[in-house]
């Protein structure tokens, strides 16, 4: 059972919109997201050990978590989360302490499908196009704009 | 000798390579199997001549490959070179997909272990 994760990540907007359904409940999911020792098991990326100093997924909580890289560097995030309503809707703050400053604001939203499916719809509203390209670029050498230009371009050809 | 060209410029081939409409339509053609010059030359106003050096860039991006078949030279695309350019523009993308792969794993397993308790 997978489901694709859809990402945009319009030009010219400081916005990241995604979407991911689960075949799992909505109480499932939220816990999932509310519960550090459950969010421990799938927030970090593969091969990392995520460790949590704080996890607070409530109205005016907060959060603090580490990612260790195999070699044994260390990525620290942290944040607030402004609003949570059970297994409906959370907005939180989010800020990579590698570039302090740089916050952005996350909402998320937990759709109830019924038959025990959720969809999880994401919005993150970032400083500045260029801090939000950054974040979709990590990792990358270069911007994504380019490749999603020439990706459209191959994507009409074979259709 | 350091003929091999690094990943990164082996993507710069590749994308110059699909630049080109008429080399897109060659690969969209070619995945649906593999063709011979004329085959692909059909559908295009322009001469062979001008399809066979289309051929050869992709040739030389790495994208399609052609095999000695008697007189016929089939060429045929290569569809690891063709993912290797999508993945690396789905990078961001596919970090997600992993991340909520994991998580659908955990809601398996706790979806299942509170029917268990329901029991």
């Amino acid at each position: 059972m997978t489901n694709p994760v859809t990402i945009e990540a319009p030009e010219g907007v400081p916005f990241i919109f995604f979407t991911r359904e689960f075949d799992a409940p909505v109480e499932a999911v939220f816990r999932a997201h509310a519960e550090p020792e459950l969010v421990r098991q799938w927030l970090g990326p593969n091969g990392y050990e995520m460790r949590i100093d704080e996890w607070d997924f409530t109205t005016h909580g907060g959060y603090r978590y580490t990612h260790r890289e195999p070699e044994g560097a260390e990525w620290g995030f942290h944040g607030t989360f402004h609003t949570v309503r059970e297994n409906e809707f959370a907005v939180q703050t989010f800020e990579f302490e590698g570039a302090p400053d740089l916050v952005a604001i996350e909402t998320m939203r937990f759709e109830d499908l019924g038959d025990g499916r959720t969809r999880l719809v994401g919005h993150s509203t970032y400083p500045s196009v260029e801090a939000r390209d950054a974040m979709v670029a990590s990792g990358m050498d270069r911007g994504l704009s380019e490749g999603y230009e020439r990706l459209d371009g191959l994507v009409a050809v074979a259709a | 000798m350091n003929a091999e060209p690094n990943a990164d410029e082996r993507l710069d081939r590749a994308f110059q390579a699909l630049a080109d409409p008429v080399r897109r339509r060659i690969i969209a053609r070619l995945s649906r199997g593999p063709a011979t010059v004329n085959d692909l030359a059909e559908p295009f106003e322009i001469t062979k001549q001008a399809v066979s050096k289309h051929i050869q860039v992709l040739e030389h991006a790495g994208l399609v490959t052609r095999t000695r078949d008697a007189q016929r030279r089939p060429v045929h695309l290569d569809p690891a070179a063709l993912e290797a350019l999508t993945s690396w523009i789905d990078r961001y993308r596919l970090v997600h997909e992993q991340r909520y792969r994991t998580l659908d794993a955990l809601l398996g397993t706790a979806t299942d272990s509170d029917q268990e308790q329901e029991r």
